[in-house]
């Protein structure tokens, strides 16, 4: 590299490293202005609290759509997290090590799956099944709970390990040689110590339950409403945005862009949590 | 009421198992259902031949070329991006707050959801850099997305290269720069080689950031500029609008079959690195 020195290398590394943080800014930028001055053309209260989606008549209320992000959300947090944390331990406090270094892998395959091949597997099983089983239209609120708690499994199992097998062992042999059943470690001592980073991987997986988009289109239903029971037809902001963003224009596309904002922001918010949860675990160390 | 702790500890058991089998089973079912349902209709002539009547009959052989042109483009842009970033972080500077700040913002842009992808990559490359409905601009949006997996994966890789390595480097006369290329990167290739594998498996499944960006035209590329569909793009088309059930599944299964190679590689490559090491 006599061509720039290396003082050169530093600086064009230097440049480079801002690369994903620039990206970063850039999508912030784009993202807000487009969406923002619609928020404050239309009012961020009736932007945000009205449930009066109706583009063609110039109406944008995002409530409903909000109402079931949060909702779906939670119904992945319900079916997904207790599975996942289960996992997790059994991997890394029963399983003896062999065992785990398949299993783990194996299980993040569930990352690699495609969204719409879940998204499709809810439709041709999920749903017929939560039709006949327990009524409604089948494609509900219900229905995506269930595929993105699935969808958020590998995010919690493989940060919850992580953060297990960072407690000391110590702390583990202490409370063994106390007498203390392996299960009276794990939820007395290996719980608790590692009890940040289980709580960062749970959110991390929220984050990935209200950003996805595919899956939930083809399994909630789709139609505008604020859910009255889990097997109503909902509507989530991804949804919103990538059904009508092939043909929307005008204030609608804005509108849409404003959507994307308020679910920019809700992320921004749930991951920012995870990394302080995250960082307490690494501080603890 | 007091439960006897060996009980408590025989039923934590049972229920810790079954739930981790229960989640084996889930994956076991996913891939067997679209493996049994989608195989039959996949043969030489259904890779090969081009979609007729929208993709109701005919094969999917554009839609294979768009799932290998936009990732391949995608890696090329973001693997030297990644790594050099990784290189500057580890190698070139202590902990700052400029890095803090950067490892924020890779952390914060590996959260933000594919559908924002989708978005940012139409309004600032297809409209605002009038690239259209390209491969260009589905590739730039897919470079993005995967920028911080390739950073997070280059900078463990590079770690995890002994001090040893740059001391006896260092000690021969060799420069930072001469270090990195001659002795880090080459050391470190397999996990970084990992990481992009890994980013491809991510970009061929996308769908949100892709349909967007890239489009879903069912000619052949014959430009940069040209509109593609991607296998993804493709399956979800057949599927959401009911167009063929048969092809859609025929779909799936090529997609599941194609990342399941390339995740089980980037995992071999990964144990093998891992083994060398130890």
């Amino acid at each position: 590299m006599k061509l720039v020195g290396e003082k050169g290398v530093r600086r064009i590394l230097m440049t480079v490293a801002f690369s994903a943080i620039s990206a970063l800014l850039l999508i912030t930028l784009f993202i807000i202005n487009e969406g923002l001055p619609f928020i404050f053309r239309y009012g961020l209260k009736d932007f945000l609290l009205s449930s009066d989606w109706n583009p063609a008549a110039g109406k944008f209320g995002i409530f409903p759509m909000i109402t079931a992000s949060l909702w779906v959300t939670f119904g992945a947090m319900i079916t997904g997290a207790p599975l996942g944390v289960a996992v997790a331990i059994f991997l890394s406090e029963y399983a003896p090590r062999p065992m785990m270094k398949v299993v783990k892998p194996t299980i993040e395959l569930l990352a690699a799956i495609p969204s719409v091949v879940y998204g499709f597997i809810g439709v041709m099983v999920l749903a017929p099944f939560i039709r006949s089983y327990f009524g409604g239209p089948g494609l509900s609120l219900l229905a995506g709970s269930i595929i993105l708690g699935i969808m958020i499994l590998p995010t919690v199992i493989s940060i919850s390990i992580d953060s297990i097998m960072a407690v000391p062992r110590s702390y583990r042999e202490g409370s063994l040689a106390l007498g203390a059943t392996t299960w009276q470690t794990i939820h007395m001592i290996t719980i608790k110590a590692s009890k940040s980073g289980i709580i960062a991987s749970i959110i991390l997986g929220l984050g990935r339950a209200v950003g996805e988009t595919m899956a939930v289109i083809m399994v909630a239903g789709n139609s505008v409403n604020i859910p009255h029971s889990a097997l109503d037809s909902v509507r989530t902001l991804t949804a919103n945005i990538a059904l009508e963003m092939s043909y929307a224009t005008g204030m609608h596309r804005q509108a849409l862009f404003a959507t994307g904002v308020v679910l920019f922001v809700g992320i921004i918010i749930l991951n920012s949590i995870a990394s302080v949860a995250l960082r307490k675990r690494t501080s603890k160390r | 009421m007091r439960i006897n702790p060996r009980h408590t500890q025989k039923g934590a058991v049972i229920i810790l198992g079954g739930a981790t089998i229960l989640v084996l089973l889930i994956l076991a079912f996913i891939i067997i259902f679209i493996l049994e349902k989608g195989l039959p209709v996949v043969n030489l002539q259904f890779l090969s031949s081009k979609p007729r009547d929208l993709g109701r009959a005919g094969g999917i052989f554009p839609t294979i070329i768009g799932t290998i042109i936009l990732p391949v483009v995608a890696l090329l842009i973001a693997t030297p991006l990644g790594v050099f970033t990784s290189v500057y972080l580890s190698e070139y500077t202590k902990e700052t707050t400029l890095t803090k700040v950067i490892r924020f913002g890779t952390d914060c842009l590996a959260g933000i959801p594919s559908i924002i992808f989708g978005l940012f990559g139409y309004i600032f490359f297809v409209i605002t850099l009038q690239m259209g409905w390209s491969i260009l601009a589905g590739s730039l949006t897919l470079a993005v997305m995967v920028l911080p997996t390739i950073i997070r994966t280059s900078e463990e890789a590079i770690r995890a290269v002994p001090k040893v390595y740059r001391e006896v480097s260092f000690s021969l006369g060799a420069s930072g720069w001469q270090t990195v290329k001659k002795v880090i990167l080459p050391n470190a290739l397999p996990g970084i080689v990992t990481g992009v594998m890994l980013s491809i498996g991510r970009s061929i499944g996308e769908t949100a950031a892709v349909i967007f960006t890239a489009g879903s035209s069912l000619r052949i590329p014959t430009t940069a500029f040209d509109s593609v569909r991607t296998m993804a793009v493709h399956f979800y088309i057949l599927a959401r609008e009911g167009i063929s059930q048969e092809n859609a599944y025929g779909t799936a299964a090529t997609l599941i079959i194609a990342v399941l190679i390339i995740n089980l590689t980037a995992y071999w490559l990964m144990n093998r690195f891992i083994a060398r090491r130890g």
